[in-house]
């Protein structure tokens, strides 16, 4: 059974989060991302839940990594110039298998840019932006229904794979207020269990995942930084152990590529194929439904980390992918990592969506 | 049918508010499909304020209003930034009592602020404009705007805002 609301999209974001159980939000409010922290700062409490507001974004992510290790479904939500504090802590989470979710409701950077304006230029910063190699995971929505949608995913794909995941919405579809149909009840799927007197870093399933050992549920767990052996402890000078921890922080989220991949294919014989996500799905849907243009595909991405790069594939007569993105071409550079045809991004900058008749235009210049 | 309607005036009139509740009168009991967004700048703080709603039978993909077919203006300067540029085939509702300047287009005098201060209360004046706007172009019912209205104002002004409702029904009602 669902249920109509006309909700704004961070609404719909601290709903999801409520709905999939989320017990902690850390987090420092910035614009567009406030509605989230204060509808959380007002839901939470009541349903026997934490919310802090803590002194910066630093401080926030690292006060969820500590709740998630008490089990609690933990999330912050920031904008750009929190993001960029999240850093470091990001790359803890990482190092240390901790299930969270991070809200990045972008803006217009570099800096602190245009709080209240749309951007998506921060894709490649949740990707690269926390030092070493690392790997991670990446929504984008773009309805207010995938908010909700997305956020609940989130949780799952955090507790499920024990990585940070990130809604990297856009001020666009944050701020947007429109129709959405909520459900009574998600799905929830929780951490795979920890047997104790095992060594709590020990793997031994071919997801490559280990069981969570709960604080206070009777295992000693040290968590550090540092490159650690199955036991936990410091290992930072053995080079095969760092090696073959990083190599399998890694592995668990790449080899879960197809497994996660969430996109839409829309005419895969097409010659000319639009890929998108987050706010510019909606102009490009609006230029399909107007064309009524078999020989125009559309790939709607909302697994953006790891990429879907098979779904590339599936259009076979492609000799064009468009790429509309309110960045500088981010992900289209992803793109033309996979395919042989060229890759036209179609950047904008300014914080506004692109316009159908922007979109229109590119699809008649000659190829 | 697809709607694009635009608000304007200036903070602390309720402009955003008049967005939301018409997109919540076509969502939640129209049966229609609504996307409602707005201008967060500083400028909403005290200067030009501007929401806008699209509304349509079908779900809406383009999320932003290209070119508004209804207008509702409620201070001069916001008339001058974000309606004198309306389309002839628009129609404009206008709040008579603060704007003075009028639009190529279509539109209709609502005294609004002015019967709002003489009658009720003059926070009400953008309620008002909502009856009004609901009878002259029927975007949404007037049960569903009643119920959205009831939905969204603080409790203990139910009367005072459906009386401005009715009021807004009367001065919008054409010939």
């Amino acid at each position: 059974m669902t249920r109509t609301e006309f909700w704004q999209g961070n609404t719909a974001c601290a709903e999801g989060a409520l709905a999939a159980g989320c017990t902690f939000f850390g987090g420092y409010p910035i614009t567009p991302s406030t509605e989230v922290a204060e509808l959380m700062a007002a839901k939470l409490p009541k349903k026997g839940g934490i919310f802090i507001q803590m002194e910066d974004e630093i401080a926030s992510m690292a006060s969820i990594i500590g709740a998630s290790w008490t089990g609690a479904r933990a999330m912050t939500a920031t904008s750009g110039p929190g993001f960029s504090l999240m850093m470091e802590n990001i790359g803890f989470a990482v190092m240390t298998e901790t299930p969270c979710v991070v809200v990045n409701v972008q803006r217009g950077g570099p800096s602190t840019g245009q709080p209240t304006m749309s951007a998506q230029g921060d894709m490649m910063q949740v990707r690269f932006g926390s030092h070493g190699d690392i790997a991670i995971i990446a929504l984008s929505p773009a309805t207010v229904q995938e908010m909700f949608e997305l956020t609940v995913k989130a949780f799952n794909h955090a507790d499920k794979y024990r990585v940070p995941v990130f809604l990297m919405a856009d001020e666009t579809v944050g701020h947007m207020r429109e129709k959405i149909l909520v459900p009574d009840s998600v799905e929830k799927i929780g951490r795979k269990p920890f047997v104790p007197g095992n060594p709590p870093f020990k793997v031994t399933d071919p997801d490559l995942i280990p069981g969570f050992p709960t604080f206070g549920t009777g295992q000693h767990v040290h968590v550090t930084g540092l490159t650690h052996d199955e036991r936990g402890y410091p290992a930072a000078t053995n080079p095969p152990l760092h090696a073959a921890l990083v190599k399998r922080l890694v592995d668990k989220i790449e080899n879960a590529r197809d497994e996660m991949a969430d996109y839409d294919i829309v005419n895969p014989e097409a010659e000319q194929v639009f890929v998108a996500y987050g706010g510019p799905v909606r102009t490009v849907m609006q230029v399909m439904h107007d064309k009524k243009d078999k020989n125009v595909g559309f790939l709607r991405i909302r697994t953006v980390w790891p990429f879907p790069e098979k779904a590339l594939l599936e259009f076979k007569n492609a000799k064009r992918f468009l790429v509309p993105e309110m960045n500088l071409g981010q992900i289209a550079r992803e793109i033309e990592r996979h395919v042989t045809v060229p890759v036209v991004p179609i950047p904008k900058l300014g914080g506004e969506l692109h316009t159908p008749a922007e979109l229109a235009a590119v699809l008649e210049e000659k190829a | 049918m697809r709607h694009e309607i635009r608000f304007s005036g200036f903070g602390g009139q309720g402009i955003i508010l008049s967005a939301v509740i018409i997109g919540r009168a076509a969502v939640m009991y129209d049966n229609k499909f609504a996307v409602q967004t707005q201008v967060y700048g500083p400028e909403a703080r005290g200067g030009a304020s501007m929401s806008q709603v699209v509304i349509d039978d079908e779900q809406i993909l383009y999320p932003k209003v290209a070119i508004p077919d209804i207008y509702v203006i409620m201070s001069q300067e916001g008339f001058e930034k974000y309606g004198a540029s309306a389309h002839e085939s628009a129609i404009m509702l206008i709040d008579s009592t603060l704007v003075h300047s009028r639009p190529k287009c279509k539109y209709i005098e609502v005294p609004a602020t002015g019967e709002a201060k003489a009658t009720l209360k003059v926070i009400v004046a953008n309620i008002v404009m909502l009856g009004a706007l609901v009878s002259a172009t029927h975007v949404v019912s007037e049960e569903s705007l009643k119920k959205a209205i009831l939905d969204s104002v603080p409790k203990g002004t139910e009367d005072l805002n459906l009386k401005a409702m009715q009021l807004g029904l009367e001065l919008g009602k054409q010939p």
